[in-house]
C-alpha cells in the first residue's frame, strides 16, 4: 500500500495532524504547517514530472498509479486510487493553496493549534477526494472536507458567523444527500445482470451498464449534488454568506479548492459515468449555469462588501466551469479545467488580500475605504493584478481559460448553444465593470479615512503568500499550452469515445 | 530575415517593463528615465532596420518583382484549441506592419524622451511614480508592437486587450484624482464592450473559416515557397471558396460573414473611438499629455483602422460591411469636427480632432475599391495614418509644453503666447498647417488622396468629407489663434513669464515638425497598397506631386485656405465676432459645447437602466427570493419541529394513552384484515 505514491497525499496531512497535536507553541505550529505544505507541493510537482515522463514514454492508460485495497469486502468497497492529468492539476492547485493559506494565517487568533488542526483535516479530505477513483471513498473524503468548515467558520469567523456556518454546512449537506442517493443508485447498476457490483469508477465506466432510464434519474442527482458545491444557481446562496464570515485561510481554501470539488465531481462522476443522460439533459443545466454566469456578475456589481463581491464573482466564474463542462467537447472541457485552476488561484489571492486589508482597516465596506494604493502599495498592486486576472487580461490565467471555453462552446452549431455562448461571453464586460468599480473605489482616489494613513504594508509572510499565488496565475497565463496539453489528454482518449465527441 | 532582430523588438520593451516595474522604485529617477528612453531608442533603431530591410533590400522573401509579400519571421504555438484553431505568437512582416513599426517606435521614442522633461515640475522635482510611468510606457510599447506584428487574429486580440490595459493604467496615472480614475474606468469598460463584439466576431469568423491566421484569411498560398504567401492581385480563390461554401447561413438578413466582419469592426470602433463608442477618448485626456500623444493620438487609437486594413481583402468580399464603415466614419468625422469648434480645453479640441481624423482614415478604407486607381483609398488611409501620427503627436506634445508652462488646460488662460514660447509656437503652427492640408505639409498629400478616393466612390462622400476637411482647418486655426494671438498675455505678479521648455521637450517637437514638413513626399503608393503591387513605375521625390489629381487638390486647398481665412478674421485679435456667431446659432453651439449630450445619454443608460433596473433588482432577488426561499425552508423545518414538539412532552400518562390507543388501532386493523 505504501509503495503507491498517491497515498502520501493523505499520509502527509495525517502526519501534520499528529505534529500539530504534539506542538506546544506558535513556532512549532508554523513549522509543521510550512514543512508539511511544502512537502505536499514538492510531492505534487514530482508527481507531475513523473506523470509527464510516463506519458512521454507512451503510457496510454486512462489513469496512472492505480492501486486498490479492500476495505469492506461484502459491498466491494475499496480504497482505490489513481490519477490522470486533471487530478494532478487539481492536486497541484490544492497544495499551492494550502501552502499560501498557511502563510496567510500566520498570526491566527485564538486557538491557533486547533485552527490548523481543522484546516489540515479539511485538506486531508480534499487530497483524498482528488486521488480516489472509488465512489465510496470519494464520498467519504468529500464529507471529511465539508464538516471542518462548520467549526472553522463558527469559531474563527466574523460577523454573523453561527448563521453562516450553519447555512453553509446544511446546504452542502443537502447536496450530499442527493449525491448519496445518486451514488447508491449507481452502485446497484454498476454491473450487468449477475456481475459483481462495484464502486470503482473505471470499472463502472467500462461496464457501461446503467440503462438510460436510470441515467435520467441518477444524472441530475449527482450533478445537482456536486453542483451545490460548485455554486450552481439557484443553490449558490451559501457562498456569499459563508465566505463573508469565514476567516481568511478558510475562504481561500474553500473558494480555491473546495468549490473545485464540485466541478471535478460533476464531470468525473455525473458525466463520466452517465454520458447518455449528460448528452440529453445537458440543456437544463446549461440554462442554470448560463444564468449563474451573468447573474453572479450582475449581483457583484452592486455589492459593497469586498467578500460579497468576490463571492458573487465566484458564482459567475464557477458557473462558467460547469457551463463549459456541459458543452461536452474537448476544447470546452479543457477550458473548464483551466478555469478551475485559474479561478482557484486568483480567488484564493483575492481572499488572501481581502483578509489582509480587513486585518488592517477592520472594515470590508468599500464605501469606507479609498486610496489604499498610497497607504499599502504592495497589497494594492497585488489586488490590481488579481483583478486583472479576474477580468481576463492576457498573460494571466483568466484569459486563457475563458477563451478556451468560448472557442470550445462555439463549436456547437445550433442556435441554443450559440445564444448561451454569447450570453456567457457578455460576462467579460460585466466582470470588468465590477472589478474596476472596486479597484477604483478601494485603491485609487483620495484616502477616505484619515486613520488609515498610519496603516502598514504587507509583512514578509503575507508577501510570500501572495507572490506564490501571483506567480502561479502568471505561469498559467503565459504558458497555457503546457496545462492545456496536460488536461486534454484525458478528454482526447476516454472521453472522446464515451461521448462520441470530435 | 534573421529572427533575432524581430524578437528583440518585442523583448526589449517587455524587459524594460519588467525591470522598471519590479525594481523601479529602487532606482533613482534619472536612471529610470534614461533606461526607458535608451531601451526605446534601441528598439526604434531595430525597427528601422527591419522596415528598411523589408522595403528596400529586395530580398526574395520580401519582394517579388513589384509585389510586396507577406513574410512570417517566426510563429510560435501558444495555445492550441483544436487541430486547426491554434493561437500562435509570431511576427508578420508586410507593408502595413512595417509601416506601423516605424510609426510606433518613432512616436514612442519621442514621447519617452519628452517625458524626461515633462514629468518634472519647474523646480526639477520629479513626479511621484516616475518609474511606474516609464514601466507602463514600456508595457504599452510592447503591447502595441505585438499587436501590429500579429500573425493571427487571436494574437491581435491578445495584444488588443493588453494595449487596453496599459491605456487604463496610463490614463489613471494620477490615481488620486477622482476624475482620472473614472476616466480610466470609462475607457476600459467602453472598449471592453466593443471588444465583446470583436471576440464574437472572431469566434464566428474562425468557426466558419477554420483558421485564425491572417495569411490564410486574406490570401492564397503560393506553392513552393515555404512560409511565404503572396497577396493575390485578384480576390483570393481560397477565401472565395470558404465564403461560398460556408457563408450559406443567413442571420437576420445578413450573411454570417457580414455579421462577423461588422462585429470585428465594432472592436475597431471601440478602440478608434467611432460614434457611438467615442465617449471615452475625450475623457482619456486626464492622463499625462505625453500619454495622450502616444496612445490617444498616434498609435492605439488607430488600431481599429489597422484592424480593418489587416482584414481588408475580407471586407472587400462583403461590400455591405465596407458601406457600414463609410457611414460610421463619415458621421463620426462630421460630429467630432463640429464639437471641436467649441471646446475650451485644448487637449479636448485635439482629442476631437483625433476622432475626426481617424474617421477620415476609416472612410478612406471604406470607400476603397480595387477598380478605382488600384484601390487608392486603402493606400490613402494608411498614408493618413502615418502623417496624422506625426503631426498629431506633434500637436499634443506642443499642448503638453503649453500646459507645463501655464499650468492649465484651457486656452482662456493662454492667449498671446507667441513671443514667450517661439519654438512651441512655430512647431504648433507647422502641425496646424499639416492637419489643415496646406501644401506642402504632410497632411495635404494624405488628405488629398482620401478625397480622391471618396470622389471615386460617390459624390456625396466627396462633398461631405471636403466640408469636414474645411472644418478641420477652421477649428485648428481657431485653437492656434486663441493660444498664440487673440490678446496679449497677462503675467500675474510674482509669476515668471512662460518660456520654452528644456531640450528634452523641444527636441521631439522639432523632429516631429521636420517630419511633418517632409512626410508628404514619401511615395506611399509604392510601399503600402492593398494587394502589395506598386502603384507607380518610377519614384522620385516628386512622385506624389506628379500623381496628384489636381482638380481635387485645388478645391481642397481652396476650402482649407478659406477656412483658415475665416479663423483668422474671427480669432486673430480680440473681437466680438465669435460671440455674434454663437448668438446666430445658439442651439447648435450649445449642443456642440456639450458634445451633443452623449455622455449624459450614456450616464442615463448605465446608471439609471443597467445599474438600477438590472443589477439592483437581481441583487435584491438573490437576497430575498432565492436566499429567502432557502431560509424559508429552514424556517418551515423549524416550525414543523415546534409543532410536533408537544408530542415529546415527557409526560408518562400521555405516552401510555398514546400507546394504548395505538395498540388498539393496530389490533383493530389486524382483526379487520383477518376477517
Amino acid at each position: 500500500m505504501f509503495s503507491n505514491v498517491l497515498i502520501y497525499f493523505v499520509v502527509i496531512p495525517l502526519i501534520m495532524l499528529l505534529g500539530l497535536a504534539l506542538s506546544r507553541n506558535m513556532k512549532q505550529i508554523r513549522t509543521v504547517a510550512v514543512v508539511g505544505s511544502s512537502a505536499l507541493i514538492a510531492l505534487s510537482v514530482w508527481l507531475l514530472v513523473d506523470y509527464l515522463q510516463l506519458r512521454a514514454a507512451g503510457e496510454t492508460a486512462e489513469m496512472l498509479y492505480v492501486g486498490s485495497w479492500a476495505w469492506f469486502k461484502p459491498l466491494n468497497i475499496n480504497l482505490a486510487v489513481g490519477v490522470d492529468g486533471i487530478s494532478i492539476a487539481m492536486l497541484l492547485l490544492s497544495s499551492i493553496i494550502v501552502f499560501a493559506g498557511s502563510f496567510a494565517s500566520w498570526k491566527i487568533e485564538p486557538l491557533p493549534r486547533q485552527f490548523f488542526l481543522w484546516l489540515i483535516l479539511l485538506s486531508v479530505g480534499v487530497f483524498g477526494f482528488f486521488i480516489s477513483i472509488d465512489l465510496f471513498t470519494m464520498f467519504m473524503f468529500y464529507e471529511v472536507a465539508l464538516i471542518p468548515m462548520y467549526l472553522l467558520i463558527g469559531v474563527w469567523g466574523s460577523g454573523n458567523k453561527e448563521y453562516s456556518a450553519m447555512k453553509l454546512t446544511l446546504m452542502l449537506m443537502g447536496g450530499s444527500a442527493f449525491l448519496m442517493l445518486g451514488i447508491i443508485g449507481i452502485y446497484y447498476h454498476s454491473a450487468p445482470e449477475g456481475g459483481q457490483l462495484t464502486m470503482n469508477l473505471l470499472e463502472i465506466s467500462r461496464n457501461a451498464s446503467i440503462d438510460k432510464g436510470w441515467q435520467y434519474f441518477l444524472f441530475p442527482m449527482t450533478f445537482v449534488g456536486f453542483g451545490v458545491l460548485g455554486a450552481m444557481f439557484p443553490f449558490h446562496t451559501w457562498s456569499p454568506d459563508g465566505h463573508a464570515s469565514a476567516p481568511t485561510a478558510v475562504s481561500m481554501l474553500h473558494a480555491g479548492v473546495l468549490m473545485k470539488l464540485g466541478g471535478y465531481g460533476c464531470f468525473r462522476v455525473a458525466i463520466y459515468l452517465m454520458p447518455e443522460a449528460a448528452n440529453d439533459l445537458a440543456w437544463i443545466f446549461l440554462i442554470l449555469t448560463g444564468i449563474s454566469v451573468v447573474y453572479g456578475a450582475f449581483s457583484a456589481c452592486v455589492q459593497t462588501d469586498l467578500k460579497y463581491i468576490n463571492a458573487y464573482s465566484s458564482v459567475s466564474h464557477c458557473g462558467l466551469v460547469l457551463f463549459a463542462i456541459l458543452m461536452l467537447n474537448t476544447t470546452a472541457m479543457t477550458g473548464a479545467i483551466m478555469q478551475m485552476l485559474s479561478h482557484g488561484l486568483m480567488t484564493a489571492l483575492f481572499f488572501a488580500l481581502i483578509g489582509m486589508i480587513y486585518g488592517r482597516t477592520h472594515t470590508r465596506d468599500i464605501r469606507q475605504m479609498g486610496g489604499l494604493m498610497k497607504i499599502m502599495p504592495f497589497l494594492a498592486v497585488c489586488y490590481v493584478i488579481a483583478g486583472m486576472a479576474s477580468l481576463g487580461l492576457p498573460g494571466l490565467s483568466g484569459f486563457v481559460a475563458e477563451m478556451t471555453i468560448f472557442v470550445g462552446s462555439f463549436q456547437h452549431t445550433d442556435m441554443f448553444h450559440r445564444v448561451f455562448t454569447i450570453v456567457a461571453c457578455c460576462s467579460i464586460v460585466i466582470t470588468a465593470v465590477y472589478i474596476l468599480r472596486v479597484v477604483g473605489k478601494l485603491l485609487f482616489g483620495p484616502v477616505q479615512d484619515e486613520h488609515h494613513r498610519t496603516l502598514t504594508d504587507a509583512t514578509w509572510w503575507e508577501r510570500l503568500s501572495t507572490i506564490t499565488l501571483i506567480i502561479c496565475v502568471a505561469a498559467i497565463g503565459c504558458f497555457p499550452n503546457f496545462f492545456s496539453d496536460l488536461i486534454k489528454f484525458t478528454f482526447n482518449t476516454s472521453f472522446a469515445q464515451l461521448l462520441g465527441m470530435n | 530575415m534573421d529572427p533575432i532582430i524581430p524578437i528583440l523588438i518585442l523583448a526589449i520593451p517587455l524587459c524594460m517593463f519588467l525591470v522598471l516595474g519590479l525594481f523601479g522604485n529602487k532606482m533613482s529617477h534619472p536612471i529610470a528615465g534614461i533606461l526607458g528612453t535608451a531601451g526605446m531608442g534601441v528598439t526604434m533603431v531595430l525597427a528601422y532596420i527591419t522596415a528598411f530591410t523589408y522595403f528596400f533590400s529586395g530580398a526574395p522573401q520580401f519582394i517579388d518583382g513589384d509585389v510586396h509579400l507577406q513574410n512570417i519571421v517566426f510563429n510560435q504555438d501558444w495555445l492550441q484549441f483544436t487541430d486547426s484553431l491554434v493561437i500562435r505568437l509570431g511576427f508578420l512582416l508586410d507593408p502595413i506592419s512595417a509601416l506601423m513599426l516605424v510609426v510606433i517606435t518613432t512616436i514612442s521614442f519621442m514621447v519617452h524622451l519628452y517625458s524626461n522633461g515633462y514629468m518634472r515640475d519647474h523646480h526639477g522635482v520629479w513626479e511621484t511614480g516616475f518609474q511606474r510611468f516609464y514601466a507602463f510606457l514600456s508595457l504599452f510599447s510592447f503591447s502595441m508592437l505585438g499587436l501590429v506584428v500579429a500573425t493571427n487574429i487571436f494574437q491581435m486580440y491578445i495584444f488588443w486587450e493588453l494595449v487596453g490595459a496599459s491605456s487604463y493604467l496610463l490614463i489613471g496615472f494620477y490615481y488620486t484624482k477622482p476624475s482620472a480614475v473614472s476616466a480610466s474606468k470609462k475607457a476600459f469598460i467602453v472598449t471592453r464592450f466593443a471588444d465583446l463584439g470583436f471576440l464574437i466576431g472572431i469566434l464566428i469568423l474562425s468557426f466558419y473559416t477554420g483558421t485564425f491566421n491572417f495569411t490564410d484569411l486574406t490570401s492564397a498560398p503560393v506553392a513552393g515557397m515555404d512560409g511565404v504567401y503572396q497577396v493575390s492581385g485578384e480576390t483570393a480563390a481560397g477565401i472565395r471558396n470558404i465564403f461560398q461554401t460556408s457563408a450559406a447561413p443567413i442571420f437576420m438578413g445578413g450573411s454570417v460573414m457580414t455579421w462577423a466582419l461588422v462585429l470585428i469592426f465594432m472592436g475597431g470602433m471601440g478602440k478608434s473611438a467611432m460614434l457611438p463608442l467615442h465617449i471615452w477618448l475625450p475623457d482619456a485626456m486626464e492622463g499625462p499629455t505625453p500619454v495622450s500623444a502616444l496612445i490617444h493620438a498616434a498609435t492605439m487609437v488607430v488600431a481599429g483602422v489597422y484592424l480593418v486594413a489587416r482584414l481588408f481583402p475580407l471586407y472587400l468580399m462583403e461590400v455591405t460591411s465596407l458601406d457600414i464603415i463609410v457611414v460610421v466614419g463619415a458621421l463620426t468625422a462630421l460630429y467630432a469636427a463640429i464639437v471641436a469648434c467649441t471646446q475650451v480645453d485644448i487637449k479636448r479640441v485635439l482629442a476631437f480632432s483625433t476622432i475626426s481624423q481617424i474617421a477620415f482614415m476609416m472612410v478612406s478604407l471604406g470607400v476603397a475599391r480595387p477598380e478605382f486607381h488600384h484601390g487608392i483609398g486603402y493606400m490613402a488611409g494608411m498614408f493618413h495614418l502615418f502623417t496624422h501620427a506625426m503631426f498629431k503627436a506633434l500637436l499634443f506634445l506642443c499642448a503638453g509644453a503649453l500646459i507645463h508652462a501655464i499650468g492649465s488646460n484651457d486656452y482662456t488662460d493662454m492667449h498671446g503666447l507667441r513671443k514667450y514660447m517661439p519654438v512651441t509656437h512655430i512647431t504648433f503652427l507647422i502641425g496646424c498647417l499639416a492637419i489643415a492640408g496646406i501644401i506642402p505639409f504632410a497632411g495635404f498629400f494624405s488628405k488629398d488622396e482620401i478625397l480622391t478616393a471618396c470622389f471615386g466612390n460617390s459624390m456625396v462622400w466627396y462633398i461631405w468629407m471636403s466640408f469636414v476637411a474645411g472644418l478641420t482647418a477652421f477649428y485648428m486655426f481657431r485653437l492656434y489663434y486663441l493660444i498664440f494671438w487673440w490678446k496679449e498675455h497677462k503675467i500675474h505678479e510674482g509669476h515668471h513669464a512662460p518660456h520654452d521648455q528644456p531640450w528634452t521637450m523641444t527636441l521631439p517637437l522639432v523632429v516631429l515638425a521636420a517630419i511633418s514638413c517632409v512626410a508628404g513626399f514619401v511615395p506611399f503608393g509604392n510601399l503600402v497598397t492593398w494587394n502589395g503591387h506598386n502603384m507607380f513605375d518610377h519614384v522620385s521625390f516628386l512622385t506624389n506631386l506628379e500623381n496628384l489629381d489636381w482638380s481635387v487638390a485645388v478645391i481642397s486647398l481652396l476650402v482649407a485656405v478659406a477656412a483658415i481665412a475665416l479663423a483668422t478674421v474671427m480669432y486673430k485679435k480680440e473681437n466680438p465676432m465669435p460671440e455674434r456667431m454663437r448668438r446666430l446659432m445658439p442651439n447648435l453651439w450649445r449642443w456642440s459645447r456639450n458634445r451633443f449630450y452623449w455622455d449624459e445619454l450614456y450616464m442615463f443608460i448605465t446608471h439609471k437602466i443597467i445599474f438600477n433596473l438590472i443589477c439592483r433588482p437581481i441583487a435584491w432577488f438573490d437576497r430575498h427570493i432565492i436566499d429567502g426561499s432557502m431560509d424559508g425552508m429552514a424556517y418551515l423545518a423549524q416550525r414543523a419541529s415546534y409543532a410536533i414538539r408537544g408530542l415529546q412532552s415527557g409526560n408518562i400518562q400521555m405516552y401510555v394513552w398514546v400507546y394504548l390507543i395505538g395498540a388498539l388501532l393496530l389490533g383493530a386493523v389486524t382483526v379487520i384484515c383477518l376477517i
